[in-house]
């Protein structure tokens, strides 16, 4: 199996990081939704980058896996135009 | 097939068979173990499930006119501390596996257990959440506070992830014992390292929408 474990220093750096990412959502951006998740996807490439390891496996892997599941999850926001219509329209005909 | 068959023809599927299945298999795809991969399409499709949920949560917290804020900032605390507990979690098994990798077997066990003891941990903070809530009368149908769909989503979301936790705790525990007895070695560790830190990652998504955008107000 690869030998891409990184460095203890560099995995510290990054938990330190996530850690200081977490306090700030509680205690700076809360109630700011789109600013708290663009807080979450930071700490979430710094943790499938360093944690997981992806960077440092093999581009190919890195592009069978991300875009797929990125393409999945942005589709996904097709809904919210619906829901607000629930809130700012008549949800049923009469 | 005679035995003097295979040893007379080297370039013969019969060759393949003397040496073993390896001369007959593939090279890995991706230049990773095939147990790995694995872990990877099982991690994307589960990112694809925490997602739906999260959507989901967030479409039914939309719809409704009168969604409850029930979080008090000792929930909220709590949340912090169940997010320090997770991401420490995931240094401890970084050790861990980094230990196996060093054939240092003990301390890879050492702090594998670590690693399971702060998610067990986690788990009864999550229960400790859960407990309070339901005793302010929240059900999966009802609150004492506004849409009914609140105790639904909110339990369906935070319990997939604490199933995710208790499940990745209980498989742990499976590896490494079996580690320790010599059935499994450092890269079936390594790999269900994936699996836990994939649990942390999606944690830091759920705090966000289902804790801190239901923060009571004042």
């Amino acid at each position: 199996m690869d030998s891409n474990q990184g460095s203890m220093k560099s995995d510290l750096v990054v938990y330190a990081v996530i850690l200081i990412l977490a306090c700030v959502q509680v205690f700076v951006l809360k109630g700011h939704l789109f600013a708290m998740l663009s807080v979450a996807v930071v700490q979430a490439i710094l943790a499938v980058s360093f944690f997981m390891h992806l960077g440092s496996e093999k581009p190919t892997l890195r592009l069978a896996l991300i875009p797929g599941t990125l393409f999945v999850l942005v589709m996904m926001n097709m809904i919210w135009a619906d829901s607000y219509r629930l809130m700012s329209m008549k949800p049923f005909a009469k | 097939m005679s035995e003097a068959n295979l040893t007379l023809a080297p370039d013969s599927h019969a060759s393949s068979i003397a040496g073993g299945h390896a001369a007959t298999m593939e090279a890995p795809p991706f230049a990773i173990p095939s147990k790995k991969l694995v872990m990877w399409l099982f991690i994307i499709s589960d990112a694809c499930t925490f997602g739906a949920m999260l959507f989901a949560y967030g479409y039914i917290k939309n719809a409704a006119a009168d969604w409850p804020h029930p979080f008090e900032s000792a929930s909220i605390m709590n949340a912090l501390l169940m997010t320090f507990i997770l991401v420490t979690s995931s240094l401890t098994i970084l050790v861990a596996v980094r230990a196996a990798k060093n054939a240092n077997k003990s301390k890879a066990i050492l702090w594998t257990f670590i690693t399971i003891v702060l998610g067990l941990a986690f788990a009864a903070l999550h229960l400790k959440e859960w407990m309070g809530l339901i005793g302010q009368g929240v059900r999966l149908f009802q609150n004492p506070w506004g849409s009914p769909m609140f105790g639904a989503s909110f339990f369906a979301v935070t319990g997939l992830h604490l199933a995710h936790v208790v499940s990745g705790a209980i498989a742990l525990f499976v590896v490494v014992m079996g580690y320790k007895r010599g059935r499994y070695n450092s890269d079936d560790l390594e790999i269900w390292s994936l699996y836990w830190h994939f649990v942390d990652l999606v944690w830091m998504f759920v705090v966000p929408m289902v804790y801190l955008m239901n923060v009571k107000a004042g």
